[in-house]
């Protein structure tokens, strides 16, 4: 009787902890993609990183910041991993503002991989401005600020769509079944070959659409193959551990004759 | 608290004792009588001590490298994430930590109202334990707020907005509350002065908790007094410890498996985008443990309404130890209680499920069906029932039904099911 309801409430528990995310009609579940950062020792495809951050920087970072980033996280562990000199080429590659110099000036130097991503404009309102009314969000933890996390933006980046009869759409706006009410203001903007891979993979907008959001998947965690690994030791050295105490545990309660 | 006399061995622990008798604290503390019969229902005290101290080390830590300001507080918070040397780790413990704190003290909570542990003479170790919960919520709420996230914004908004239900006075407490005419900068600087605050308010409450629980002693799942000491007790250490130390070492591999499996589980995905006062989230929900009084606050129309009978679905706890009649403690020898247990278990959970979901349609009717047996189990249930239930026989001492068992068998078993 008890033990059924204790089964009956971790049941309840369960199902608590697991509520489906609300959803309106219109919005189509998105694809599920077997990312190969999933699971207990999910790790980035270093290929992939490298990939996705070309497509960043030549397509999303005209219009989307990332500014909670450094360069120098490109070349980190756990990370895309560019090399030291390739991390200091591409900070070196932007041009950003320091200062105020001795005279009290502000001045623009190349950038060094301790600076943060450059953003496209230079605040909120700017980026609003430029983009119609609406603001491109920073992408720095796009992947966790997003029901669905890194498929719902694969999905949204490959859910372009012609609008269904019946729908019209208002100058600016966009047809996407993956984005909630299926209206999003910022226009498609992968096509076949946009982007010239410098490893020579074919850039399809799948293959563009994968290869930035695991960029943006790492961006919003850069610690999660440290994170999965550091777990797993964890979790061996606590079932030890608990092991070595539960037999201890069944040693002193053998003294008297109660069970524990 | 006075089972014998203890005199330090040595001479200096002697002269030390004598002027503050520490040593006579440690070594109440070790041998301490305790029931033999705990479950492991009884380690949850233990494992909630580890959680505060968690909670208080990891946010030591947070605090040193957080900034309390509307315009920097997201950011410093992803600084921690990126930039500081295992940040990600300090903080996903300290967020999770919260969500395991609560589960333990659900956990606790409800085998202290299986076993009648709030009866007399325990009823005030009961109400402390209330006041640490009504603190502990209130630092988990401010604490949610403190990343300055979308749904840290909103939840403040719609919590604060509460206390301008009160008549004529309301808007001004609301007001008072902000230090500002929104939610804004001063609010955010006074809820982390309050939620490094609260913290070691709770400390000093659980030392509180855990003396007057050395008073009377444990109540035990047979729910009879024992003598102390006796047959029927173990010195807390090494039974109790290590006993205790099992049962944590298990609740660590499940805490661990949120922190570094899954750490944003529990948490809202819109909580990562930066506030914005002027977008509203589509639904903006408290974190999971408070969701069972959000369904109760909105499972009334009147918004002043819902607010009176969500702090009363909390205070009508305070007032328990006298709601009960029963004399019988433990719900073992009480067949018919124990079912409304399960049903009030079973109820909590659903007002936590519908709390999570927009208050419309089915969600609505069951939220109120929920709240009314709420308020129906402790002022109807609890008094009739303990009055007419024929309770089933209790044995003399914990002891006797194990070694004899002969008398009542089916008892016997009953004593000896480990829940």
């Amino acid at each position: 009787m008890i033990k059924s309801n204790i089964k009956l409430l971790v049941l309840s528990f369960l199902l608590l902890i697991s509520l489906k995310p609300l959803q309106s009609a219109e919005m189509a579940d998105p694809i599920k993609v077997d990312w190969s950062f999933k699971g207990l020792t999910g790790t980035f495809d270093r290929a992939s990183l490298q990939r996705g951050f070309q497509v960043y920087k030549e397509v999303c970072a005209s219009c989307h910041s990332m500014q909670y980033l450094s360069y120098r996280n490109l070349g980190e562990s756990g990370g895309p991993e560019f090399s030291e000199q390739e991390v200091k080429a591409i900070a070196a590659s932007f041009e950003i503002e320091d200062g105020p110099d001795s005279q009290g000036e502000m001045f623009t130097r190349p950038g060094k991989p301790s600076d943060k991503f450059k953003s496209p404009y230079p605040n909120v309102q700017a980026a609003t401005a430029a983009n119609g009314g609406a603001y491109p969000p920073d992408m720095s933890v796009l992947v966790k600020a997003r029901k669905g996390g890194a498929n719902y933006i694969y999905s949204v980046l490959v859910g372009y769509e012609d609008p269904p009869p019946g729908v019209t759409l208002d100058e600016g706006v966009y047809y996407n079944k993956y984005m909630a009410g299926n209206k999003i203001k910022m226009p498609n903007n992968l096509t076949d070959g946009l982007v010239e891979y410098a490893d020579g993979t074919e850039s399809t907008v799948d293959q563009m659409a994968k290869d930035v959001t695991t960029f943006l998947a790492w961006a919003a965690e850069p610690e999660l193959e440290e994170r999965h690994k550091t777990g797993v030791k964890v979790i061996i050295y606590l079932v030890l551990l608990t092991i070595l105490v539960y037999l201890s545990m069944k040693k002193i309660w053998s003294r008297i004759d109660s069970e524990v | 608290m006075s089972e014998h006399e203890y005199t330090p061995k040595s001479k200096a622990g002697k002269w030390f004792n004598d002027r503050l008798p520490l040593l006579t604290l440690g070594a109440h503390l070790t041998d301490y009588p305790t029931p033999k019969n705990l479950n492991y229902w009884w380690t949850f005290g233990g494992i909630l001590t580890f959680c505060l101290i968690t909670q208080i080390v990891t946010g030591i830590v947070l605090a040193m490298h957080y900034v309390a300001h509307a315009d920097l507080a997201f950011a410093s918070v992803e600084h921690i994430m990126r930039d500081v040397n295992y940040g990600w780790l300090i903080r996903y413990i300290h967020s999770n930590g919260a969500s395991m704190f609560f589960l333990a003290v659900y956990i606790h909570i409800f085998r202290s109202l299986f076993y009648g542990s709030y009866k007399s003479p325990r009823e005030v170790i009961w109400i402390i334990g209330l006041m640490i919960y009504l603190l502990m919520m209130a630092a988990a709420f401010m604490g949610y707020v403190l990343p300055w996230g979308q749904m840290s914004f909103w939840g403040a908004t719609v919590i604060t907005n509460l206390f301008s239900a009160i008549p004529l006075v309301g808007d001004s407490i609301t007001t008072w509350l902000w230090g500002a005419y929104s939610v804004d900068n001063p609010t955010l600087n006074r809820f982390f002065s309050l939620h490094y605050l609260i913290p070691f308010l709770i400390l000093g409450l659980v030392v509180l908790h855990i003396w007057a629980l050395h008073v009377p002693g444990n109540n035990n799942p047979v729910g009879i007094d024992i003598k102390k000491p006796s047959k029927d007790t173990v010195p807390f250490h090494p039974y109790i410890t290590i006993k205790d130390a099992f049962a944590l070492l298990v609740f660590m591999i499940i805490f661990a498996g949120f922190v570094f499996f899954t750490p944003n589980v529990l948490g809202h995905s819109d909580n990562y985008i930066p506030a914005n006062p002027l977008v509203t989230p589509a639904h903006i929900v408290p974190e999971w443990y408070l969701l069972p009084f959000y369904a109760i606050l909105r499972s009334v129309p009147d918004k002043l309404g819902g607010v009176i009978l969500m702090f009363s679905a909390i205070f009508i706890l305070f007032v328990l130890p006298w709601l009960d009649t029963s004399k019988v403690r433990s719900a073992v020898f009480r067949p018919i209680y124990r079912q409304f247990f399960w049903i009030l278990v079973i109820d909590v959970l659903m007002l936590g499920y519908v709390g999570a979901m927009p208050a419309e349609g089915i969600y609505l009717v069951l939220a109120r069906v929920g709240t009314i047996y709420y308020f129906l189990h402790f002022i109807i249930v609890m008094p009739v029932v303990g009055y007419l239930e024929k309770t089933d026989p209790i044995p003399m001492s914990i002891s006797e039904p194990v070694l004899t068992g002969g008398a009542e068998p089916s008892l016997a078993r009953k004593v000896n099911d480990k829940v």
